[in-house]
């Protein structure tokens, strides 16, 4: 028997085409949408026509026929030059189209996953609100049943929504109250709520730290109405159901950290090795040679984090703590490394045209998406058997 | 009918790598990476697009990308499969060690008679020897038209027409299959190979040659059968920090001066 921790060769080319899609077409390209805070459809375009958005989707559905650890791979290189694009990939993969996927009928997977796979369409999934985004089973969006017309009309807000108003988004999973529970909690369902559907309205853009690139906006309904047939899985299955996205979304996530942890060590590096002064490289200095140690030691045990929840989730084992222990980590070293990143650019690491800028802003919504740090702290404890 | 396309392609030495020679003047293989020629992917794209385009009008065609070259040489081949060509060929012997162009092509040439053509795609050169002639003599060997250096590509009722972009002009070519053509870096991007294009890559054939397989002589091949030969090569001298012109009126004139001097206006 062997034990090895290394990729089998596929996935390991898989992870060379997209090193080198990001090199060639996003790095010469992202700057300027980011600086103008566009969306960049051509991209995603390629991004989409390469199969990224199907890596973990059977073919059966216009998919890869892959699975998530492939998608974790892919952000991860994406990150590693911009998060814009990856996230904008890790959205509406894991949180577009994987909800239909889990938990949809033969009808909606047919009807939407070929398009979601191919990238022509983004999906986003709507669970954070105003009033409540760690405790989100608190949702006071609500969708009542119209027994008359067999539609949900569905009324409230959702806010921070990612991919959600773009020229190609195509649909928005929220969940909304649909009901009480026998002990009087909240029955919690997912709707799928097409773009355009009248009393749906998108807001504006946000105007953003980080992430310019990416699309994120306030979702407003009032009554919006959708067949009964939208309703994603099982009634009142909605809360049981974003958990299990979100703890899957937690291993993305953390692929996606690992990629800006590693992006910020190749420009630093580079960097270090160029840049002169007191008439030698800045990186001649053991000041700055043990920061860019410290920062590949960073890169390097995130990612072991990832792969290791990822492969437990492939094999069908739990995975939870070892999610919520990726996420939490990698997050965290994103921020140091983004911060060290600029650190060892100087003046220049302070200004929007090197990448490091980008990824010091794109950092920190890392330790606050898909559940934030003191979150996964809180997952891990209760793993640990610790309770409130 | 099926239509058959023939890509050839080449390992080469990665551009970005410390590239060397070895002790007898040839490419040190050993000391760097190789991957498939980026002005080879062009190839590959365009007998895809030909493929793909075909197969909308209820046509097909079948496309094998053929290498000559090192053990290593499988990775372009397998690139090129992910990409979404049929087949590979494979012609590797150790007597090819040193081969030029000339014996080059005509490996190449038995090999592809070996597979059955009708068209035959290649890149404008390579990105190591970039000599850019292997199409044109290939052609002459296998005794067929050649469209060379195109960089647009289409097949249509038996033959194969192309444009050729000149300095004064813009040709229209075409030819009756079988044929040779070769495609340029204006041809279009090629395309990055999907997941499951290197999942099925996997399972598709790849043929190994050797010399003996085609009926070639060695003596004809390898660097004693080698028309060609490197006499001396010496690493490039390390670029000197240049020439820093102050502008304090008089920035214009300089430029100018120093242009002039290296003869570039
Ligand atoms: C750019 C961006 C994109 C996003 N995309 C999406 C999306 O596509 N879909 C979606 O549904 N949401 C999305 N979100 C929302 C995101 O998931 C939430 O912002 C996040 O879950 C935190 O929720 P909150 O902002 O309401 O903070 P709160 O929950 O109000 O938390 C505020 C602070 O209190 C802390 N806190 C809360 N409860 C506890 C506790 N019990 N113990 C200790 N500390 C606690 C939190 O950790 C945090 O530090 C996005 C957000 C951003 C900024």
């Amino acid at each position: 028997m062997t034990i090895d921790h290394r990729l089998p060769a596929e996935y390991e080319e898989l992870r060379r085409t997209v090193e080198e899609f990001a090199h060639d077409v996003v790095a010469p390209k992202i700057g300027e949408f980011y600086e103008h805070h566009e969306f960049p459809y051509e991209i995603v375009r390629e991004m989409g026509r390469m199969g990224l958005f199907g890596l973990p989707f059977p073919e059966e559905y216009g998919g890869m026929g892959g699975d998530y650890f492939a998608l974790c791979l892919a952000l991860e290189e994406l990150a590693r030059v911009d998060s814009s694009v990856a996230i904008t990939l890790e959205a509406g993969v894991s949180l577009g189209a994987m909800p239909i996927f889990r938990f949809g009928t033969q009808a909606q997977k047919r009807d939407w996953l070929p398009k979601l796979c191919s990238g022509e369409m983004l999906g986003a999934f709507g669970l954070t609100e105003p009033e409540c985004g760690s405790d989100a089973g608190g949702t006071r969006t609500t969708a009542r049943l119209d027994e008359e017309s067999g539609e949900w009309v569905i009324n409230g807000t959702k806010c921070f929504i990612t991919n959600s108003g773009t020229d190609i988004t195509g649909l928005v999973t929220v969940t909304a109250v649909t009901g009480r529970q026998p002990d009087g909690r909240p029955e919690i369902s997912s709707i799928i709520v097409p773009s355009g559907t009248p009393g749906f309205t998108v807001a504006p853009p946000y105007s953003k730290v980080g992430w310019n690139a990416s699309d994120t906006r306030e979702l407003a309904f009032s009554d919006c109405r959708v067949p009964s047939a939208n309703l994603l899985g099982e009634l009142g299955r909605g809360y049981a159901q974003f958990l299990r996205i979100l703890d899957e979304g937690r291993i993305a996530i953390s692929a996606l950290a690992t990629g800006l942890a590693q992006g910020c060590v190749d420009e630093s590096v580079a960097y270090a090795k160029t840049r002169q002064a007191f008439g030698k490289p800045i990186g001649a200095n053991q000041a700055i040679q043990f920061k860019l140690a410290d920062m590949e030691m960073h890169a390097h045990t995130a990612r072991l984090a990832w792969r290791d929840a990822a492969s437990r989730l492939l094999h069908g084992e739990p995975f939870k703590k070892e999610a919520a222990l990726a996420k939490l980590y990698s997050s965290q070293i994103a921020v140091t490394n983004a911060r060290e990143a600029t650190q060892i650019h100087g003046g220049y690491g302070f200004m929007n045209e090197y990448p490091v800028a980008r990824f010091w802003r794109d950092s920190k919504i890392l330790e606050i998406g898909e559940g934030t740090s003191e979150v996964q702290r809180m997952l891990i404890a209760r793993e640990l058997g610790l309770t409130a | 009918m099926s239509l058959r396309i023939v890509v050839c392609v080449k390992y080469v030495p990665d551009a970005t790598g410390d590239r060397r020679f070895a002790e007898d003047l040839t490419t040190d293989r050993d000391a760097v990476d190789g991957l498939l020629s980026e002005l080879d992917e062009y190839a590959v794209e365009q007998a895809l697009q030909i493929a793909e385009s075909r197969q909308q009008e209820g046509d097909d065609a079948e496309i094998t990308v053929l290498t000559v070259g090192p053990e290593d040489a499988k990775d372009a081949l397998r690139k090129a499969l992910s990409m979404g060509a049929h087949k590979a060929v494979h012609v590797e012997d150790d007597a090819l060690h040193g081969t030029d162009i000339l014996g080059t092509s005509l490996v190449l040439a038995k090999a592809i008679e070996h597979v059955g053509y009708d068209l035959v795609v290649c890149g404008m050169a390579s990105t190591d020897g970039t000599a850019g002639v292997v199409p044109a003599i290939l052609a002459e060997r296998l005794s067929v038209p050649q469209v060379t250096l195109v960089s647009e590509v289409a097949v249509e009722d038996g033959k194969v027409t192309g444009r050729r972009d000149g300095d004064a002009a813009s040709e229209q070519l075409e030819a009756r299959f079988p044929a040779v053509v070769s495609v340029t870096d204006q041809s279009g991007e090629a395309r990055y190979p999907s997941f499951k294009g290197i999942m099925a890559a996997k399972k598709k054939p790849v043929e190994s040659l050797d010399l003996s397989d085609l009926g070639i002589d060695a003596a004809e091949v390898g660097l004693a059968g080698a028309w060609s030969a490197v006499n001396e090569a010496n690493e490039r001298p390390v670029r000197t920090a240049g020439t820093i012109v102050k502008d304090e009126g008089e920035g214009g004139k300089q430029l100018a001066a120093f242009l002039v001097e290296r003869k570039f206006i």
